[in-house]
């Protein structure tokens, strides 16, 4: 479905990717996991055209995306849910919404909208709430949802458990698997909490200083012995229970 | 500030911090003062001398320190004010509504009120063109986001379209109306092309620039705009092909004779008075209504993060040049409006002071509020015209006023969006 080959990404003179490939087949969930800096976000971005890679080929569903603007690639059926939530603040939860379904097709709006309710329920309750007056988590929720408004085919999360209660980030990792198996949404996540991403995810990535050092399904790296050291036990991640 | 807002809780702190910041604004201000105000020129036989009149400065001194004081001691720190809920602000909407219907009720009898003289039109007219500048302004900064100092250009534009049109080409007004529209937009295009990446205090920076070429152009090119003469006898409006004149132009029949009424000036200004109310109904019907279609929730959106806009799939480019061109647009017909009314355009009355005027118009009313623009508008119009008698002292009271309007409504006079920005994005955690 995606398919990520050699790109090189630049930020001025620094090289924040240096020749990445990655694979996501159509229906997966697949986990990017590294240490602070290591390009996961940039990554993402990339996919996204903005910044456009130096080198290296993007191709989404057969179509070469490497050179399109971001808005025009995310019409392509394809939706990121950048870092940092990057709501909306002074426009209503439903605005925020409203706004994710930009390149959708008006004649499903109220589908998707309910579906999005029914993912999570604290968004409908708080439809007329203002984006930044939500809590942390709620946000999170809001960026995810936004995303799932324009009925993507492919979701990029960038740490959506990002500074949440662990009930919460157990209640997101949920919500994925759910977005993954009942809509069908593919999915590429990135995420610091390597313990949960990679029992979620079907495969897995690890990045490291703007190279790929590992590939595997999600239980060979979590019982990789230098994935354990380096981002499971006492590392940023969660400790397994 | 930050400093009395973490020594409230501990009174001798506060004092003391209070009386620094006091000491340091009074400081400033005799810094300001002792140049501006602290000589002043006298004549004497022969020409004129300088005198110093340093009591004045010390005068500013106190006044400042005193009022910055006041101020600190009284202000309590910035508590949780964020959280106001969503009922209110709905409940706002509907008072601003009322309130707007009720002004605009009495702004359309106005002609007919008793106290109602050539003068209070004139004014009226002259709030009625900020107004609808506001307004028009209010697109690009306040919906988008994008802070413009250069919009008295596409005023520019609106007002030369229409007097050179009529000049070379015998254009009438209301064919001059769209096409000074369209050209006003056409500028606001040319003026976002270059800008597009610019954000905050760059795009700030070259569109007070923009505004300043436009002038600069006009007072240079004088084969064509005649510079710094200006361009006078611009045709006056008719009512839809009839003139307002005593005498009417052969064959033809003026408004009065049509009408059968009795001649008088006062006719022409009641016109224009309603012309550009309606002028600016359009202008705010437009605005509402764009805002509440893709392309205005596109802007506000854009105001707010960037980034994320691209992500959903809006382009960043066509939202800012429409915004642009939409703004310029209204900009051009006030513009035109001007033009016919004034009779004469010169350069000088599109300089930067302009810009500088409406812009306060829209932050003062409120970023965005369509209200608050008009509320604005009068406030800085009517406010100079009712000094005139301390007009040494004009721009004092001005500024005066501003700071405390800015002190008592930090968000502008109506605040239309809730204000958010000042809780942040709340931080991870
Ligand atoms: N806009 C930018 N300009 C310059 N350098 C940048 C920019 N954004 C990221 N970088 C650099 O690129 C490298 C990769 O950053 P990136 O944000 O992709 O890391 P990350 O893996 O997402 O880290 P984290 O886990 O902390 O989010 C870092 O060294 C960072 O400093
Ligand atoms: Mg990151």
């Amino acid at each position: 479905m995606l398919s990520v080959a050699g790109i090189r990404t630049f930020y001025g003179q620094i090289e924040a990717l240096k020749g990445v490939s990655i694979e996501v087949r159509q229906g997966e969930i697949v986990t990017l996991i590294g240490a602070n800096g290591a390009g996961k976000s940039t990554l993402l971005m990339s996919i996204c055209g903005n910044p456009q890679p130096r080198a290296g080929r993007i191709v989404f569903e057969g179509q070469d995306i490497t050179r399109l603007s971001t808005h025009a690639i995310v019409r392509h059926g394809l939706a990121h849910a950048p870092e940092g939530r990057r709501i909306f603040p002074r426009m209503s939860v439903l605005e925020n919404l409203q706004m994710g379904a930009t390149v959708a097709d008006p004649a499903h709006y109220a589908d998707d909208l309910a579906r999005v309710f029914k993912l999570f329920p604290i968004l409908e309750r708080r439809q007329q709430q203002r984006g930044g007056t939500l809590s942390g988590g709620e946000q999170q929720m809001l960026s995810i949802g936004r995303a799932l408004m324009s009925r993507p085919r492919l979701l990029l999360l960038d740490e959506p458990s990002l500074g949440l209660a662990p009930l919460l980030v157990k209640q997101i990792f949920r919500t994925i698997a759910e977005i993954n198996q009942r809509e069908g949404v593919t999915v590429l996540l990135v995420e610091q909490n390597a313990f949960h991403a990679l029992r979620l995810a079907h495969r897995g990535y690890v990045l490291v200083n703007g190279r790929i050092a590992l590939a595997g399904t999600g239980a060979e790296l979590l019982a990789n012995r230098e994935v354990r050291s380096a981002y499971l036990e006492g590392g940023h991640g969660a400790v397994p229970a | 500030m930050a400093s009395i807002a973490e020594a409230a809780p501990k009174p001798p702190n506060a004092l003391a911090g209070a009386l620094k910041e006091a000491a340091l604004a009074a400081g400033v201000a005799g810094a300001l003062a002792l140049p501006l105000i602290g000589f002043h020129l006298v004549d004497v036989t022969g020409g004129v001398s300088v005198e110093s009149r340093l009591s004045w400065v010390v005068y500013a001194m106190l006044a400042v320190f005193a009022g910055r004081f006041l101020l600190a001691i009284t202000r309590r720190p910035a508590a949780a004010s964020g959280h106001r809920d969503a009922r209110r602000s709905a409940s706002g909407k509907r008072n601003a509504r009322l309130v707007g219907l009720v002004i605009l009720a009495a702004v359309l009898v106005l002609p007919f009120l008793p106290f109602s003289n050539r003068y209070v039109l004139d004014t009226a007219i002259t709030v009625l063109i900020y107004v609808m500048l506001g307004w028009g302004l209010n697109v690009v900064v306040g919906l988008a986001g994008l802070l413009d100092l250069g919009y008295v250009a596409f005023y520019a534009v609106g007002a030369y379209s229409y007097a050179l049109l009529a000049l070379y080409l015998q254009f009438g007004f209301w064919e001059c109306l769209p096409l000074a529209g369209i050209l006003a937009a056409t500028f606001g295009v040319l003026l976002g092309f270059p800008v597009l990446r610019l954000r905050g205090d760059y795009l700030a920076i070259v569109t007070l620039g923009f505004g300043e070429m436009i002038r600069i152009v006009l007072l240079n090119w004088q084969d064509f705009t005649r510079g710094p003469n200006g361009i006078d006898s611009i045709p006056r409006p008719s009512f839809f092909g009839l003139p307002f004149r005593e005498e009417p132009p052969e064959g033809g029949t003026s408004f009065h004779q049509f009408f059968g009424l009795e001649y008088a000036p006062e006719h022409r200004i009641v016109f224009l008075f309603y012309l550009i109310l309606a002028l600016a109904l359009v202008t705010n019907w437009a605005t509402l209504r764009l805002r509440r279609l893709p392309i205005g929730r596109a802007w506000e959106a854009l105001r707010e993060d960037e980034i994320a806009c691209r992500s959903l799939g809006i382009n960043p480019t066509n939202t800012k040049l429409s915004a642009f061109a939409i703004g310029a647009m209204f900009g051009g017909f006030a513009g035109a409006f001007f033009a016919t009314r004034q009779g004469f355009i010169s350069p000088e009355s599109f300089t930067f002071m302009e810009s500088a005027v409406i812009l306060a118009i829209v932050v003062l009313g409120g970023m965005g509020s369509q209200l608050g623009v008009v509320v604005a508008a009068a406030f800085f119009i009517v406010l100079p015209e009712l000094a005139r008698e301390f007009a040494q002292f004009r721009m004092l009271l001005f500024g005066l006023a501003m700071v405390l309007i800015m002190l008592w409504r930090p968000q502008g006079l109506i605040s239309g969006r809730e204000p958010s920005i000042r809780l942040g994005r709340p931080a991870d955690g």
